[in-house]
């Protein structure tokens, strides 16, 4: 039976930033990954929000294998065959720290930031699967990966931080949440498709090392609450489209996510984006979608939660995630480093881990957009209709003919009217500006 | 390898080609059959992006394709009667690109 000080389970971003200040201190810390090597199993959309990376490695970008920093950001409204879009081009997300967003692949930057970790004297182990924690009474002493009989399978540590991820099984088994429901998981899919440098930055109108960020509502996932996207990486795009779990329940003829992503790339102004591409990889993932609101609870005795484990994805509409998850990690870095003269990692003691949280943008931030998917679920208006509307006012203000603009005014605000309740609209739009983002 | 043309459509089959994998030794994945006759859903046979369960109407079973599978986890959550476990020792996927 091995012992070390701190184990932590999964390198993803929360885990190797746990690892990373903890070895930098001296801890004799283990990181047990599940995949082959650190990033295997790790997927995402495309957007690394790095400015708790940059402040543990300054400057990370330059030598960190980044594809290329958001230079443009692209919000879209896909409404039938159309497409209604705000550019954000600005110059100063084009200066260093390129506001702290970068286009990256996964299974390529968390080896990057593994080897990090490692190199600062963390003990990274791959192919290793925790199953279980080993419990003293009610406290958590360490893990196992596999039966409990044989003492090979089991590590035992001072504290153990969990970083499991989106499909948080281990959570569950430590009691910090319940089973986890069909509204509190989002099912991404992705295809990495191969595109000529040039040919994107053609597409895209980048130069150099920009990079596009393009967001789509509306009809990308027609009637459910779900979004696509495309970034673009150094020379493949990012496609693909994410779903809730529970809008696929009980919908009628329910498409699988496979097919909404095939539905979300030959939507006519998405396919001349991507025309001529050959797909790469095609992966699936999880995205928490628990909100501030049914967040887990974060530690125990032996044990915390970071990351996506933890639920800590802001479902706004900046869906920052790798930032929290990072920024969590830290903190339970810098709680266990509080507690760590004393060796005393009982929940009393690991309350600082909670009170840091609250005390951050982590927990701020989700409680700012706390009500932003519950607005959108019950208002499914803001989805299926307004966005026709909005298509509609515009295609006949911009309408091309020889009737009096004042006649097609009045025809926009009649239609307006029968369409939907000004009442109603200001409501939605005023709980969303106070707890939706 | 996945060539494609002008559309970039390509069948699921040729997506999941496209995934690195270690050979799973064992299945990762346990349908508790007794309640899939009675099941009017069927959540799983749309959830899954890789497409792994399929209702067998002869069997009356649901045949869960394990190899297939690119651990998402949206099984486990969609429906009680899936057992999933992360499968042992960095078999299953392994993703270069994504």
């Amino acid at each position: 039976m091995a012992e070390c000080e701190v184990v932590i389970v999964g390198a993803g971003p929360a885990g190797i930033a746990c690892g990373y200040v903890l070895a930098k201190e001296g801890v004799d810390v283990v990181i047990l990954e599940r995949g082959q090597y650190p990033g295997a199993k790790n997927m995402f959309g495309g957007i690394f929000y790095a400015d708790q990376m940059n402040k543990l490695i300054p400057e990370f970008y330059t030598e960190a294998p980044v594809e290329r920093f958001v230079a443009k950001k692209h919000y879209s409204l896909l409404i039938n065959d159309s497409e209604i879009c705000l550019n954000l081009d600005l110059e100063e997300h084009k200066k260093p720290p390129y506001n702290h967003s970068y286009i990256v692949k996964r299974s390529v930057f968390d080896k990057w930031f593994a080897e990090k970790a490692r190199a600062a004297g963390a003990t990274i182990i791959c192919g290793t699967t925790v199953t279980d924690f080993v419990w003293d009474d009610d406290r958590i002493i360490g893990v196992a990966a596999g039966s409990f009989d044989d003492p090979e399978n089991v590590l035992l540590a001072d504290v153990v931080v969990c970083a499991e991820g989106a499909n948080s099984i281990l959570s569950e088994k430590a009691g910090l949440r319940d089973r986890l429901s069909m509204r509190s998981r989002c099912v991404s899919v992705k295809e990495v498709i191969e595109l000529g440098r040039d040919v994107i930055e053609e597409r895209f109108g980048l130069t150099a090392r920009e990079g596009a960020a393009y967001e789509y509502f509306a009809d990308a996932t027609p009637g459910l609450l779900g979004d696509g996207f495309i970034y673009t990486n150094m020379d493949s795009l990012s496609v693909g489209v994410g779903v809730i779990i529970s809008e696929l329940y009980g919908c009628e003829n329910p498409p699988s996510p496979n097919q909404l992503l095939e539905r979300f790339k030959n939507h006519p102004c998405i396919s001349p984006l991507i025309k001529g591409g050959k797909t790469l990889e095609y992966s699936a993932h999880m995205i928490p979608m628990d909100g501030y609101k049914n967040l887990p609870e974060f530690y125990t005795d032996g044990l915390m939660l970071v990351g996506d484990a933890a639920g800590f994805v802001n479902n706004s509409i900046c869906h920052e995630g790798v930032n929290m998850a990072m920024a969590s990690g830290m903190m339970a870095a810098e709680t266990i480093l509080e507690n760590r003269d004393r060796r005393r990692y009982d929940a009393r003691a690991l309350r600082r881990y909670e009170y840091r949280l609250k005390n951050s943008f982590v927990l701020q931030n989700m409680k700012s957009s706390r009500d932003f998917i519950d607005i959108l679920r019950t208002n499914k208006e803001l989805i299926n209709d307004y966005p026709h509307i909005v298509k509609d006012v515009i295609t006949s203000y911009f309408m091309v003919s020889d009737v009096p603009r004042s006649t097609i005014k009045s025809n926009i605000v009649r239609m307006i009217r029968g369409r939907m309740s000004f009442a109603k609209a200001a409501r939605t739009f005023a709980s969303m500006l106070k707890g939706g983002i | 390898m996945a060539i494609v043309e002008e559309k970039n459509q390509l069948s699921l089959e040729d997506k999941l080609f496209t995934v690195r994998r270690k050979h799973l030794s064992q299945s990762h994945i346990t349908v508790d059959n007794r309640l899939c006759g009675e099941c009017l859903n069927r959540i799983c046979t749309y959830i899954c992006p890789a497409e792994v369960y399929i209702w067998d109407e002869n069997t009356c079973k649901i045949d869960a394709r394990y190899e297939n599978c690119l651990e998402c986890g949206a099984c486990r959550v969609a429906c009680e009667a899936i057992e999933w476990v992360n499968p042992a020792w960095g078999e299953g996927i392994a993703y270069k690109n994504s």
